[in-house]
């Protein structure tokens, strides 16, 4: 689905992504994590075509990525719906078909994340949580093949996070999907993923890809995530301790 | 213990509601607090004639003078003539403002070449304008029409900019996702964002157009509100310039309302009642 070879793009202050390599495969659902400054986000708007003076090569179905591309959908740490718009219409924003066929794409999608009864509601009357599945809403009304998240529900609290989360999973179930994720919440990545790319170091590279092949639906607190959180910990810690003396 | 805790809090949310409700209907009696005591001071002082009625009439002469303005209907042709000449300038401006406004803002070019010239021209008071205008379209209705869109272009003008370069670049950024051209971008994203920043510049604008209809009309004019008021001063009936100050602030007022129930309706998102079903 996605290769990347080679991905750097520093920013003058030295943040950014530092020759970042792996493959996606289809159907995947990948979570991106790491410190503060290690390029997730940056690595997330290449993919996106929102930033496209990196280095290296991206390639979503072996076509370079040069720019938008609409096989990908986008679902930003906030959610970014027009407020002169309707629930209804925000999500029918980007589809090009004809109006009434739109609106019917979009209320099958609005009933995918449980928000039928609100698609006359404008968005300022929306809690936090509805307000991101509308924005979830649109992106996959697209019919893109990879969704990308940029710390989807960091600004929710817990309970509807673990909502939405659960509705990720559902939507991923329901139709071809590949997702990626950028995360801070270990948790929420051993929960969905079936692999966590961890990056380290500023600029970030890739430093551990973690595996989790714990079956879903997974338990919030099973015990082999558990012990893969201390393992992902394990890793954040030692850089800490190799990084410290430096500063 | 607790339950005590309870009622306490159950009770300082209860206070504020009660305050509020107490101050919105003493608010109401403020508000024509201070005008009925004008009026009535006013009458007291002309009606005890501690003011001579030929420097300042009572408030029931200025009644009875738009009343009889009113009955032999010039206080309507009077009326007419300067909502047609304010309603051209606006029109004429606000056009003019969105043109330039949308190329300025949405071109970089344009932007270049045309906003450091108006934005200075901004800095000429609008009044400055008339005897130029006099000089080069008469006194006639062009110069009118022409010094009242001066006027109202401005604040048009300057909030459609504003507008456009405030739009959220986050928003901007969706429009990218979904590969809008630039003509979709303006039309989706770009217009609608900026249409609050247009009727707050088009109110500041109808305002100027009010005030600037009076400058054109004072300076030379055979009908008109303000034309009245020179009637009034060349006759010594200062009871027929109030009138005419009363009706200019009635239309005003007007057309203020009006701007804003049209604005209301077309932002009805951004209203707190406006709930859908």
């Amino acid at each position: 689905m996605l290769q990347a070879r080679n991905v750097s793009r520093i920013f003058e202050n030295g943040t950014g992504l530092a020759d970042a390599s792996f493959d996606i495969k289809k159907g995947e659902i990948i979570g991106i994590i790491g410190k503060s400054g290690c390029g997730k986000s940056t690595l997330l708007r290449c993919i996106a075509g929102l930033d496209t003076e990196f280095e290296g090569e991206l390639l979503i179905e072996d076509q370079p990525i040069r720019g938008p591309h609409p096989q990908i959908g986008v679902v930003f740490q906030e959610p970014r719906l027009m407020p002169w718009l309707t629930v209804l219409e925000n999500v029918a924003f980007g589809l090009t078909g004809k109006e009434t066929e739109n609106l019917e794409l979009a209320r099958t999608y609005l009933r995918h994340v449980g928000l039928a009864h609100a698609e006359n509601l404008y968005v300022r009357q929306l809690s936090g949580g509805m307000a991101q599945r509308v924005a979830i809403a649109r992106a996959l009304a697209a019919q893109p093949g990879l969704l990308l998240m940029d710390e989807p529900f960091s600004a929710l609290d817990a309970f509807t996070k673990m909502q939405l989360q659960d509705l990720v999973l559902e939507i991923w179930e329901r139709q071809p999907l590949t997702v990626v994720m950028v995360t801070h919440d270990i948790d929420e990545a051993l929960y969905l993923c079936d692999r966590i790319v961890l990056l380290s170091g500023k600029p970030g590279s890739v430093d551990t890809i973690f595996e989790v092949d714990v079956e879903r639906p997974r338990g919030r607190s099973n015990i082999a995530l558990t012990k893969k959180k201390a393992e992902i910990l394990n890793k954040l810690q030692l850089e800490k301790v190799i990084v410290d003396p430096a500063v | 213990m607790e339950s005590k805790q309870a009622v306490q809090i159950a009770e300082a949310k209860a206070v504020p509601l009660k305050r509020k409700r107490a101050s919105g209907s003493s608010d109401t009696l403020l508000i024509f607090l201070l005008p009925a005591a004008i009026l009535v001071v006013w009458q007291l002082i002309t009606g005890l004639k501690l003011i001579p009625s030929y420097q300042l009439p009572s408030p029931l002469d200025v009644v009875g003078t738009l009343f009889q303005f009113l009955l032999d209907g010039s206080l309507l042709s009077n009326l007419s003539v300067t909502t047609g000449r304010v309603f051209c300038g606006i029109l004429a401006g606000t056009t003019a403002a969105l043109l330039l406004g949308s190329a300025v803002g949405v071109y970089r070019k344009a932007e270049k070449t045309f906003d450091p010239v108006i934005q200075a021209l901004k800095s000429i008071p609008g009044l400055a304008w008339v005897p130029l205008f006099i000089l080069w379209m008469g006194i006639g209705e062009l110069s009118k029409v022409t010094l009242i869109a001066t006027g109202v272009f401005f604040p048009v003008y300057l909030n459609i900019v504003s507008g456009i370069l405030n739009v959220d670049r986050k928003l901007i950024e969706v429009g990218k996702i979904y590969q809008f051209s630039r003509m979709k971008m303006v039309k989706k994203i770009i217009f609608p964002a900026t249409l609050p920043f247009f009727f707050t510049g088009l109110r500041s604008g109808v305002g100027i157009g009010w005030m600037f209809v009076v400058a054109s009309e004072l300076m030379g004019a055979s009908q008109g509100l303000g034309y009245l008021l020179v009637i009034g001063q060349n006759s010594s009936s200062p009871n027929i310039i109030i009138a005419s100050i009363v009706m200019f602030a009635l239309m005003g007022k007007l057309s203020d309302m009006l701007i804003k129930a049209i604005e209301k309706r077309a932002l009805k998102w951004r209203d707190d009642s406006a709930i859908g079903g």
